[in-house]
């Protein structure tokens, strides 16, 4: 059974449809990826899947189960997480705090238990700073604890965003653009930790990208998405080959010689 | 033993000023200007929690005070006093010494309802669409106040003198001062622990990143309200320690001045700093008093300081820091349980 099914998507923004008849079906532990020329409706359709949007027609399933009309935090706590195209980490709290506030659906203790310092609060306190210490530790990044993510370099907090996701303990990652605007170096440290990542916590990974080279190093099965239709599916190399991306990506092809 | 440090001095410290004030070393003026303090700290800082800590913009705190002060009255009133709308005392008048307390919660709690009530519709706005429906409620609150005869109407309600006679009758003590003691302790101890928590700090990452803080799982909306319902019920404890403070009220003192005066607090104090909140409260009540020979001209005054802060500390006193951020030292005096 397919991890994330969407079926029939239809999604309308007043007159404009951006995503149109839509079926896809990511399988459990591929990592696959969704490329298209900017305003395809990628973003769009990670959108839809996260609960920003609740699409016009169409059903989502996560797991077997109607994800669909659900609120962006219950998508979450289902074990569905995700980056964002642009970097938005909570900047007037340190490294550390970001890594926490990650985990506030299974917290496990509420209002009062904050107020009162009841001894669940300090247990279930200790397990959520234990862990994001050792999220730290996998990032690489022990030394940054309490630092603002405003002072860290770009790459830096590119790979805070995809740990602080990471809190979540999804089953499921949608990666936004991870490598916008990053040098060759960082891009590089990304497909590593990317693949790194996948491998260690048995995540099925799906990446909207348009460096090629990230794209075609990491994804496993590549769907091409242009004015919200899908108008290529299949292996990077054959993506690679096919003439209606190609002309999606670069226009029409002319015929020099007949 | 050094953890509990700074609660024994703020205890040392209540218990020197009551005595000083149950001897008469402290006349009746210094006392109500003690206590004003107290006041102006709870609302400061229960405000700071929605316009610094959430970055929202609410401007109705006076309208949930006013909502605390008439409730925690009216019971006071009904309870320990005969008076001719609520006929003879429900207990023996000697009683408020032990039940004022939870008249004042009972004030908090109506507050709080009410908080909760306009939050549930609001928590999809922010910005300004908060603040101007914040404003309509400080309005429909006080007209509501101003219509209703049985309770005084706009011509005010009072007889809290004869409670706070009642409990000095029993045991000589300033009561109300007492109460705003450990009523301020209370409120700052309940703030600081919630925005210290990772369950409160969720209102902060809504004022860094909505949209971040909804996606990863954060829930927003519930957050907001309980924030809210939290900020609105201690003001409403405020504005029952106010009534009780001046014995009287009308709904002319819960107008947006009121509201606007706290803003001033918190701006100065500086937004999502509690230690500020303290700061700017204590030293804005203490000018607002220093300055009164200036009488009409304080207002030219004042508003000047505030825009020549604004223009060179627009962040307030302490900005988004704690004291123990500023003088690191300090925090041998307020060390935090090491997780």
């Amino acid at each position: 059974m397919a991890l994330l099914e969407l079926i029939n998507i239809n999604h309308y923004f007043g007159g404009l449809q951006a995503v149109s008849n839509f079926n896809l079906n990511i399988e459990e532990g591929v990592l696959s990826g969704l490329i298209g020329p900017n305003g395809a409706g990628k973003t769009t359709i990670f959108n839809l899947v996260s609960g920003f949007y609740k699409p016009t027609e169409g059903e989502i399933r996560f797991n077997g189960k109607s994800i669909k009309g659900l609120k962006p935090h219950e998508v979450t706590s289902l074990g569905i997480s995700r980056t964002f195209q642009n970097i938005r980490l909570w900047n007037s709290m340190t490294v550390l705090e970001n890594l926490c506030i990650s985990q506030h659906y299974r917290l496990g203790y509420g209002f009062i238990d904050s107020i009162l310092y009841t001894g669940k609060y300090f247990e279930r306190e200790k397990n959520v700073i234990k862990s994001a210490r050792e999220f730290l530790e996998i990032l690489e990044m022990k030394e940054f604890e309490n630092e603002y993510p405003k002072n860290l370099s770009y790459g830096l907090q590119r790979r805070l965003e995809i740990g602080r996701a990471l809190t979540i303990r999804p089953k499921f990652l949608l990666l936004d653009e991870p490598a916008a605007g990053m040098t060759s170096g960082d891009i590089e440290q990304l497909i590593q930790l990317v693949k790194w990542i996948r491998g260690e916590f048995k995540l099925t990974i799906w990446l909207i990208e348009h460096q090629m080279k990230v794209v075609m190093a990491l994804c496993e099965k590549i769907d091409v998405l242009d004015f919200g239709e899908i108008i290529a599916a299949g292996t990077p190399s054959e993506i690679r080959k096919n003439p209606r991306v190609i002309k999606a990506y670069l226009g029409e092809e002319v015929t020099v010689h007949a | 033993m050094k953890r509990y440090l700074s609660t024994i001095l703020y205890g040392i410290l209540s218990v020197v000023v009551i005595a000083a004030a149950r001897v008469g070393l402290i006349n009746t003026y210094e006392q109500i200007v003690i206590m004003f303090i107290g006041i102006n700290i709870i609302l400061c800082s229960s405000l700071n929690l929605i316009n610094g800590y959430m970055g929202e913009f609410s401007c109705g705190h006076a309208g949930f005070m006013a909502v605390g002060a008439y409730i925690s009255s009216i019971l006071n009133i009904w309870f320990f006093t005969s008076s001719p709308v609520f006929g003879g005392p429900l207990f023996t008048p000697g009683s408020a010494i032990f039940l004022f307390p939870v008249t004042l919660i009972a004030g908090g709690a109506g507050a709080a309802l009410a908080g909760l009530l306009v939050a549930i519709p609001s928590v999809r706005t922010r910005g300004d669409y908060l603040a101007i429906i914040t404003l309509a409620v400080t309005f429909i609150i006080k007209s509501s106040i101003e219509n209703i005869q049985v309770i005084g109407g706009a011509r005010g309600f009072m007889g809290m003198g004869k409670v706070v006679d009642s409990m000095t009758s029993v045991i000589n003590l300033p009561w109300v001062m007492i109460w705003i003691f450990v009523f301020t302790a209370l409120c700052i101890w309940i703030l600081n622990h919630f925005v210290n928590s990772t369950y409160g700090k969720g209102i902060i990452a809504v004022r860094d990143d909505e949209i971040a803080a909804e996606i990863m799982s954060v829930n927003t909306n519930r957050m907001k309200l309980v924030a809210f319902t939290l900020s609105s019920g201690l003001a409403g404890i405020a504005g029952g320690l106010f009534a009780h403070v001046l014995g009287y009220i009308n709904p002319g003192s819960f107008t947006i001045m009121k509201s606007t005066e706290i803003m001033v607090m918190v701006y100065l104090g500086g937004m999502g700093s509690l230690s500020g909140s303290v700061l700017s409260a204590v030293s804005f009540t203490l000018l607002m008093e220093v300055l009164r020979p200036l009488q009409v001209y304080k207002w030219v005054l004042i508003p000047l300081l505030l825009i020549i802060l604004m223009l060179y500390r627009p962040e307030g006193i302490m900005g988004n820091r704690e004291l123990t951020d500023v003088f690191p030292k300090l925090r041998r005096f307020f060390p935090s349980r090491e997780l």
